[in-house]
């Protein structure tokens, strides 16, 4: 016997002594040992060393050599392979070229595999401590968000509270900026969201799923009752009754069809965590099993990815610039900030909670003048105060393109740089003084668009061109939201590109932001954001080839079929068995011209769908597309894998309860994008990468998804290549183990703290300001991989994306992709909006709508459910014992309608009608209504999908239509609308009735 | 003794509510034996936020203003208690001891906040206690302190005779001081909550286009006297606030060189008076009469 043959074998004969040790001493491996009986039996390819494991009732007992029957066999090419693999820290890329050159095979039932092997990776993990003793039974344990990170204080297996957390001396010190004598420094702790302060109140929540359920007319061998979901019961079932029904419908489709026939879809962003999140292992399951992927629209992004990029490229960014360093430069050198369409104290930079609040709190000390553009007074307008303009929903390019007819007129612009920097300024200058057309785009013209008077954007554009001024477009100031989800959004976003050009973009004090992006923080050390991929091993899919795979071996993953629907088009390719679309594909800039259709080529049509997440009918367009998807015998399963029972869980077959990710193990950072929006953690005042603890145990029968995968996988025969043989504990360490946190703190200390503050550079090390190299002509000096090297077209790293390697006013990808679409000409044009003022329906429907994110849930996300978020009357109000969605009303379109505070309204067009309740403002001009989308909860008063909704989902009345015809976006902001006082009944609206009368106003 | 104050920025208040859930966080599926009982599911507001907006577009203004037990050094609930079951903490707080406060509904209705809410299953009046459970275990802040992120909340450990000093240089004020239950909860910036403004934007027509007047003097003038005086912004715009509703009648004073002086007077009432369109009349026009306003709405 050569010496590795005896090493492995005296290897394995050890670990039988291990096992029986480690159950003696932890009463969770008894436990765990206890959970299966059956024989694993471990040898090499060549039998030269063998060695069988027997569990039976938690004893172990071991033999050498072969068994005569075992259930499953574990067999490694040979004994130097088997003492690299199974030594305690074993190295995954060895591990995983093991797996794949057929070095390492599994035989046996796959659940017993996963079993075997996750039970073998438990022995380390049964000495490891976390969370801090607080006294009194209290321990303090740490988790992470989508609205900020938190301590979870936990005792006797029950959350007692929730908090933000408070950094301690220990942790690495703050950055300060030091601008016009005063030096900033931010607040010493970490903040969070309204909807993860009341997370507490919805895990406890009735409304959680907390058992596998089953449609009570719903047998798969027999009736379906398709056309009943969303009316019938659920009657409570096993988990296994559950998996096997699931199971084997998603053989079934598969044999019946052919592939393309499971529409895999998730909701965006409902929980957080590298390893347990929808981008990582819900990817790495669907691709196992082979699915119709749902592709999203950009719909963040929308006039940013489908308009603004074509000027200057950042693909990678979906047409958004970079942003580093600009908290800085803004502090130090701006002179004003326009915020236009922006509200960042809504939307909380996404997931970035109230970390900008604090700083822009500087913005009143430094006496730096703001402007706010937006129909709606909104939030950071009420705390900042400054100068409010409210244009029409949709008009705000015309306004625009006046600014810039001034700055012409006037000589307001930086002419150098547009000499040097930009091409094509001179036709779109032409169109501007009406030298095309013969209407020149004046402030006067202007006003006539958008009802703000001509003189106010006289003195606004003249303000603008002759001091240093920060654009705030969006949520995220250098785009994201608002006006960009809208019929004119690609307008938008465009013109204020250009605007930014002539301005000379980069100049110091002359840039994209409001204080939201852009903090002096390390972006060296590495840590993965969640659309890197985690454990999804999508390369095609995720970030995951660019920023993890190097870092993280794993298995990989791809789905077969490549047939794919716009998420927006679901309700179509079901009901109508078409649709067609356009992707969302950063990788370059011409990755959106790609027209897909659906079915496409020798791919099934869907039958089954497979729903991750519940939030549908509160966050997609003329949602009541979506229930009548739902009510029909062209979809003949659906399974909804979900925390809560609400929205569109109430229409599936099968119901597989999920866990809140406060029930599970996790990994992440706070913000931690990476992917499209890379380096989002600068919106945050410190890096934190957190430990997402377990901090109770999955309520009722509800586990993980990651777990909820595996046992799916393992009916398929796929358990052992989804997980790897590892947990998800395993998972978050090998993910600890990818990123630069062991260099700076053990895997001990970090599982016990939970968190640790990434320490800021020296004032002299940080990164330079955004685009200052392209002002100065430079090349690229930010710690930016993008583009694609091969998207320069000169030198690498010198000028822009954009063919030209210039900022284009007239873009040269619009020009190769189609230079005569009238909606997406070379130069921005203003083009009124196809719902709005303008439109035929606006006389029957004379109310523009507008439905940005809620302030105070995240999409479906803490709405409904008993939330706390309920009792804020600017939320929901309370009337006659129902919590009703609010929709808000200038004072005197109200008093016109006879419309009181808190009174209910009928708001409804030809789509659908919801019942709110009004709170009456002057915060909005006449005209225009105001209303959140996202509500959770779907309730309709008579039959679902064709009646009256008190729920709140104003998604029902935004147009499906996209915002143009060449490109797949959302124009949710671009709506129509009639409000009247309710009469309590569910028959003031029927769909055959509205449809009358669109057809009669069109 | 270092007694326990809250002191709240209105300005800085923008309605985020974090403070009213942290109170939910805290009380909702949790009881503090002495201190606290479950807070209901839903139902209560321990923490409140109320909201006010004066003017009109152009020119709003909303102000937030949270609301809770002030744990007053003279509080009336104290007084309706029967058996000890409000009792007032040498540290300033006052807490309703959830096991003697049981059926007493008469503490509800002494509170002359509305701060004071009614358990019905339980058959227990309930406020916020200050976190007293917390503040005894070693926090320094509440709840709503904590998670506050514009610092509006602050929570002081002091002496009375420091907070009475901190009350005078940060003009702090107290809810309905007239009552003389002396709370201990503190505003600053309370005056936005009720005071209104004039405000206005000028306009004018230079070299035949209308134009925003900026850098314009206006005076406001009440009773015969400058109140105050203000310039003109970039778009013409400005604003007197703090002004008291229902004060009569004022008059701005505009003069700005190349047009002539303007005398606007108004009314105030109720509400905050917008004129969102004065147009200046180029000096050597013939002159106008004083302009009368009376706003529109009420």
């Amino acid at each position: 016997m050569a010496i590795a043959e005896v090493k492995f074998s005296a290897l394995l004969f050890g670990l039988s002594g291990v096992l029986r040790l480690m159950g003696s001493r932890h009463p969770r491996f008894a436990r765990r040992l206890a959970g299966r009986n059956l024989t694993a039996q471990m040898r090499t390819a060549d039998y030269a060393v063998a060695r069988h494991f027997t569990f039976q009732d938690g004893r172990v007992r071991s033999g050498r050599g072969l068994h005569a029957a075992p259930d499953i066999t574990v067999t490694v090419a040979n004994a130097e392979l088997g003492l690299k693999l199974f030594r305690l820290r074993p190295d995954h890329l060895e591990r995983v070229e093991a797996m794949k050159n057929f070095q390492l095979q599994a035989e046996g039932p796959d659940d017993l595999v996963v079993w075997f092997t996750q039970t073998l990776n438990m022995i380390p993990t049964l000495f490891w401590k976390y969370g801090t003793d607080l006294g009194n039974g209290v321990t303090r344990y740490v988790s992470n968000t989508n609205g900020g990170p938190v301590f979870v204080h936990v005792k006797n297996g029950r959350i007692l509270r929730i908090t933000p957390i408070e950094f301690d001396t220990s942790d690495a010190p703050s950055w300060s900026i030091e601008a016009r004598g005063r030096r900033f420094v931010p607040p010493r702790q970490t903040t969070v969201a309204p909807h993860t302060m009341c997370a507490k109140s919805t895990i406890y929540s009735t409304g959680r799923l907390l058992y596998p359920m089953k449609r009570v007319d719903f047998d798969p061998n027999g009736e379906r009752n398709c056309g009943n979901r969303g009316i019938s019961g659920y009657e409570r079932i096993s988990w296994d009754e559950a998996l096997n029904i699931v199971a084997s419908e998603i053989k079934r489709v598969k044999r019946d069809f052919g592939p393309g026939a499971i529409m895999g879809t998730h909701g965006s962003h409902h929980t957080w965590g590298n390893i347990g999140y929808y981008i990582s292992a819900a990817y790495r399951f669907f691709n196992a099993i082979g699915t119709t992927k749902v592709v999203h629209n950009p719909d963040s992004w929308e006039g940013w990815y489908w308009g603004a990029m074509h000027h200057y490229g950042y693909s990678m960014r979906l047409g958004q610039v970079e942003t580093y360093g600009l908290v800085e430069d803004l502090l130090k050198e701006a002179e004003m900030v326009v915020f236009w369409s922006a509200d960042p104290e809504t939307t909380s930079g996404s997931y970035a909670a109230f970390e900008g609040t604090s700083r822009r709190q500087w913005l009143r000390e430094l006496g730096i003048e703001v402007v706010h553009i937006d129909p709606y007074y909104n939030h950071t307008a009420a705390l900042l105060g400054g100068k409010w303009i409210a244009p029409r929903p949709g008009t705000d390019a015309a306004m625009a393109m006046a600014i810039a007819h001034v700055w012409i007129s006037e000589g307001l612009y930086d002419k150098k740089f547009v000499a040097e920097r930009c091409v094509g300024f001179e036709l779109w200058r032409d169109y501007l003084l009406g030298n095309q057309d013969g209407v020149p785009k004046t402030p006067e013209w202007q006003e006539a668009e958008t009802g703000v008077p001509a003189r106010e954007v006289r003195a606004l554009a003249r303000r603008w061109g002759s001091s240093k001024t920060y654009l705030g477009a969006g949520g995220w100031g250098n785009g994201h939201g608002g006006a960009c989800r809208s019929a004119t959004g690609i307008q938008w976003a465009r013109a204020l590109a250009c605007l930014m050009a002539m301005q000379g973009m980069g100049r110091p004090g002359v840039n994209y932001g409001l204080l939201q992006w852009g903090t002096p923080i390390d972006l060296n050390f590495s840590f993965p954001g969640y659309s890197d991929g985690g454990m999804s091993g999508d390369v095609e899919g995720t970030a995951i080839a660019l920023s993890l795979y190097l870092r993280m071996p794993q298995l990989p993953t791809f789905n077969p079929p490549t047939q794919k629907v716009p998420r927006l088009r679901i309700p179509e390719a079901i009901l109508e068995g078409h649709a067609e679309g356009y992707p969302w594909d950063g990788k370059t800039i011409e990755g959106q011209f790609q027209k897909f259709t659906y079915p496409k080529t020798g791919h099934a049509p869907v039958q089954m769908l497979y729903k991750y997440g519940g939030a549908s009918i509160g966050t997609m367009t003329d949602t009541n597309r979506y229930v009548k998807a739902y009510r029909t015998d062209k979809l003949p399963f659906v399974v909804n894998q979900s925390i809560w029972f609400e929205g569109e869980a109430k229409f599936a077959d099968i119901l597989l309860p999920a866990c809140s990710s406060f029930e599970r193990w996790d990994i992440s950072e706070f913000g931690g994008t990476g992917g499209y929006a890379l380096h989002g953690q600068t919106q945050m005042n410190h890096r934190v990468v957190l430990m997402q603890h377990k901090c109770i145990e999955p309520l009722g029968e509800s586990k993980s998804d990651f777990q909820i995968f595996t046992e799916l996988a393992s009916r398929l025969g796929l358990g052992t290549y989804f997980c790897e043989g590892m947990s998800e504990l395993d998972w978050v360490k090998r993910m600890f183990d990818a990123s630069d946190l062991p260099k700076h703190i053990t895997w001990k200390k970090f599982l016990k703290k939970g968190y640790y503050v990434v320490p800021v550079p020296a004032e002299n090390r940080r990164h330079p300001p955004a685009l200052r190299w392209f002002y100065e002509g430079r090349k690229k000096d930010v710690p930016e991989p993008h583009p694609l090297p091969g998207d320069y077209t000169e030198q690498y790293l010198e000028g822009l994306q954009t063919q030209s390697g210039k900022f284009e006013f007239e873009c040269s990808s619009l020009k190769r992709f189609d230079p005569d679409d009238p909606e997406r000409p070379p130069i921005v044009k203003y083009l009124p909006s196809w719902e709005g003022c303008h439109s035929p329906l606006h006389g029957r429907y004379p109310l523009q709508l507008i439905s940005p994110h809620s302030r105070f849930s995240y999409h479906t996300m803490s709405d409904g459910k008993e939330s706390a978020i309920n009792e804020i009357r600017e939320h929901r109000v309370l009337v006659n014992g129902y919590y009703y969605w609010v929709i808000r009303i200038n004072a005197q379109d109200a008093a016109e309608r006879a419309i009181a505070l808190n009174d209910l309204v009928l708001v409804h067009n030809e789509r659908g009608a919801i019942v709110c309740a009004a709170r009456v403002t002057e915060r909005l001009p006449r005209g225009v209504v105001h209303s959140y989308s996202s509500s959770a909860v779907y309730d309709p008063m008579g039959d679902p999908g064709y009646s009256v909704d008190r729920g709140g989902c104003v998604n029902q009345l935004t147009p499906k239509r996209s915002i143009a015809k060449q490109v797949m976006g959302t124009a949710a902001n671009s709506c129509l609308v009639q409000v009247v006082r309710w009469d309590g009944s569910s028959g003031q609206w029927s769909a055959s009735v509205a449809a009358t009368e669109m057809e009669a106003a069109s | 003794m270092k007694k326990w104050n809250l002191v709240i920025d209105v300005a800085k208040c923008f309605n985020c509510n974090c403070c009213t859930l942290a109170c939910h966080d805290e009380y909702g599926g949790n009881e503090f034996p002495g201190y606290a009982a479950e807070m209901p599911k839903l139902g209560h507001r321990w923490i409140d936020i109320e909201q006010r907006e004066t003017g009109r577009r152009p020119m709003v203004e909303v102000s937030y203003l949270p609301v809770m037990c002030n744990h007053c050094d003279n509080p009336p609930c104290l007084e309706a208690a029967k058996d000890g079951a409000v009792v007032k903490r040498a540290d300033g707080i006052v807490l309703i001891v959830p096991e003697k406060a049981v059926g007493q509904r008469q503490i509800v209705d002494a509170c002359p906040y509305g701060a004071v809410f009614w358990n019905d299953e339980k058959q227990l009046p309930q406020a916020w206690p200050f976190d007293a459970h917390l503040l005894d275990a070693g926090w320094t802040r509440t709840r709503g302190s904590q998670v506050c992120p514009t610092q509006a909340m602050r929570t002081l450990h002091v002496t009375d005779e420091e907070m009475t000093r901190l009350a005078q240089t940060e003009v702090l004020e107290v809810r309905s001081p007239e009552r003389g239950t002396q709370p201990r909860v503190y505003y600053r910036h309370l005056d936005r909550l009720r005071s209104v403004f004039i405000g206005g934007a000028l306009s004018g027509v230079l070299a035949g286009i209308l134009e925003c007047i900026a850098e314009a003097r206006i005076r406001l003038m009440h009773g015969g006297k400058a109140l105050a005086e203000k310039r003109s912004d970039t778009f013409g715009e400005f604003r007197f606030s703090g002004l008291a509703p229902d004060s009569g009648a004022y008059t701005l004073h505009i003069e700005v060189a190349g047009f002539r002086e303007k005398l606007i007077e108004v009314q105030l009432h109720r509400d905050s008076v917008c004129l969102d369109a004065i147009e200046l009349e180029a000096a050597g026009a013939p002159p106008a009469a004083v302009t009368a306003h009376e706003p529109t709405t009420a």
